[in-house]
């Protein structure tokens, strides 16, 4: 299935990425390839098949519903581009 | 003694041949002779490596006789280290310090091994060459203008290059094993769960697994008495039974029975790999074992399927990098959304950014059924092949890639690329555990063999490999670059 450049745009702010009007056909011939490649799967009949979601048809294990993680808040913050008083800071959102 | 096997220094360092301190210190003398050739690692942590080796030498010196104590290893850069820079070969995390270890670090730390270093990979581990590192390619220590394989390439160069003793890896498509097909060594990949992927930054979370590289079988058997087991940080770590991995090495084969794909043994596969797979198997049938012909008949579809499910997976996993909370975030955006697609346009590059499109676009509404649910079925009927197999046979023996090492820069077509790993992939969309050894060379550069087994049977695979290695010496040759060989 070949793409084209709107399709592309689309799905890069889907992506939240950026892609100049310089890379846009490069990126959409990249994509178009391997797009070629995923569509053989098409060519077999699966309508009888069950997906796979996990390789051992295993479902997540559960715990019991208590903390058991300490509060590690100003260590996690300090990972930050910025943060200050507790909060993540970020552009303005609102005006 | 840098170019022993783990198992050999293990028993040097109980009889008190050399201490930690002294191995270590001749690794990072290594490291810091030749790491400029193969840029094999991202970080040295010398100070804190010789600090562990002493602590090593001490607590053997009080009694303590863990087999791995005082071993020098070096953790793919995947892994998070308390402490210290985790990249995962990308801009995003150039200067990312991880506040906790992996379960993985955690467990190599509390058998007393020392961490050399971080080594180089392809970036989120998205790659089968080590070129798309933001921290640039690895070379081959076989011959350096070639790759290493990816996207493990930075462990598989350093173990086969002896700058350490062992290495960790991850394995998604073929991670682990085709790295060290292309240098050499010994690539372990387990069943999918059987080691904790907690720390471990995701790629494909239902893909992903993490594993060994070393010089040999009986080697990943030592790595996985302390890798492997129950996680209750990971939700999918599996709850079986603890198995010492050792103790079947050396269980005979008579009566194996191996099955060989011959969809492995066609078109697209190098005369002189497969004269030398084949010849490996006359080894084992000298051994006892029974070859016989099988089909996997889905096998050509794995990489359409793979092409699907782990990128899909990883545009979800790696929404996570928005510049926010973590990591790197672009200068002076002038509003959120701008802030959002600067942040990840500069800071992935473009192998990654092409999966997190591709996986976009299949996730996106009216897409899912074409692309994740076919993708799912497709799995099934991969995963299907191999129960089938194992119905007949004990394990699968092919080539693990379809050549040896190529050129840098030979392969820039991505989609080629992907093909790289048409005997890899199926493995992982299966869950199973499998094993890449060398078994030949070709120009001089190795050739490595690819064994799978049925669900958990690591056991029995690491006994067919490390019986193979005590047949022949493909294991023990040495490239002659970088001031090894004669």
């Amino acid at each position: 299935m070949a793409l084209d450049k709107s399709e592309v745009e689309k799905v890069a702010h889907l992506a939240r990425l950026h892609i100049s009007d310089a890379e846009v056909e490069e990126v959409t011939n990249r994509i178009t390839d391997i797009l070629v490649l995923i569509d053989q799967m098409q060519s077999v009949d699966t309508d009888a098949v069950e997906p796979l979601a996990h390789p051992l048809d295993a479902v997540q294990r559960l715990r019991v519903d208590v903390v058991t993680e300490t509060n590690l808040r100003d260590e996690l913050q300090s990972l930050a581009p910025h943060s200050q008083d507790g909060f993540y800071l970020v552009p303005k959102v609102l005006e | 003694m840098i170019d022993k096997t783990v198992a050999e220094l293990s028993v040097a360092l109980a009889a008190g041949d050399i201490s930690s301190v002294e191995l270590t210190q001749a690794y990072l003398d290594r490291i810091a002779r030749y790491n400029d050739d193969l840029n094999a690692f991202i970080t040295v942590c010398e100070e804190s490596a010789l600090d562990q080796a002493k602590a090593a030498d001490l607590a053997r010196a009080n009694g303590d006789t863990s087999p791995l104590l005082g071993i020098p290893l070096a953790h793919k850069d995947i892994f998070c280290t308390k402490g210290i820079t985790t990249t995962c070969g990308s801009r995003m995390l150039q200067n990312f310090v991880s506040p906790y270890d992996a379960t993985v670090v955690e467990r190599f730390s509390a058998a007393g091994t020392v961490m050399l270093g971080k080594t180089n990979m392809d970036e989120f581990a998205m790659g089968s060459s080590n070129e798309t590192s933001f921290f640039g390619p690895v070379r081959n220590p076989w011959d350096l203008s070639r790759v290493p394989g990816g996207s493990s390439g930075g462990s598989a160069a350093a173990v086969a290059a002896d700058l350490c003793a062992m290495a960790t890896g991850t394995d998604t498509g073929g991670s682990i094993r085709q790295p060290a097909a292309f240098c050499g060594i010994t690539g372990f990949k387990p069943s999918y769960g059987r080691v904790s992927r907690w720390g471990m930054i995701a790629f494909a979370s239902s893909l992903d697994q993490a594993g060994s590289l070393s010089k040999s079988a009986e080697d990943a058997a030592l790595m996985m008495n302390v890798m492997a087991g129950l996680d209750s940080k990971d939700s999918t770590s599996v709850d079986t039974e603890a198995v010492d991995y050792s103790a079947t090495l050396n269980d005979s084969l008579e009566g194996l029975r191996i099955g060989i794909p011959k969809q492995h043994f066609a078109e697209g596969l190098s005369a002189e790999v497969e004269s030398a797979i084949r010849t490996a198997l006359l080894e084992y049938e000298k051994l006892g074992a029974k070859v016989k012909e099988i089909s996997l008949p889905n096998n050509h579809l794995s990489v359409s399927a793979y092409y699907v499910v782990a990128p899909a997976e990883a545009s979800a996993n790696l929404s996570r990098y928005d510049g926010v909370r973590y990591g790197y975030r672009c200068e002076n955006p002038v509003d959120l959304e701008d802030m959002y697609k600067r942040t990840r346009s500069e800071g992935f590059g473009d192998e990654v950014k092409r999966r997190i499109m591709v996986g976009t676009y299949a996730l996106s509404a009216g897409f899912y059924d074409a692309y994740y649910r076919k993708a799912q079925k497709i799995r099934r009927l991969v995963k299907n092949d191999f129960t089938n197999a194992f119905k007949e046979v004990d394990v699968v023996i092919g080539p693990t890639s379809p050549h040896t090492a190529f050129e840098l820069g030979a392969n820039s077509d991505p989609v080629a690329m992907y093909l790289e790993d048409i005997y890899t992939i199926a493995v992982n969309l299966a869950g199973l555990p499998a094993i890449s050894i060398p078994a030949g060379s070709a120009n001089g550069l190795p050739i490595g063999m690819h064994i799978v087994a049925g669900d958990f049977e690591e056991a029995k695979l690491l006994n067919v490999a490390h019986q193979f290695q005590r047949q022949t010496d493909w294991h023990l040759s040495k490239p002659t670059t970088l001031g090894m060989g004669a």
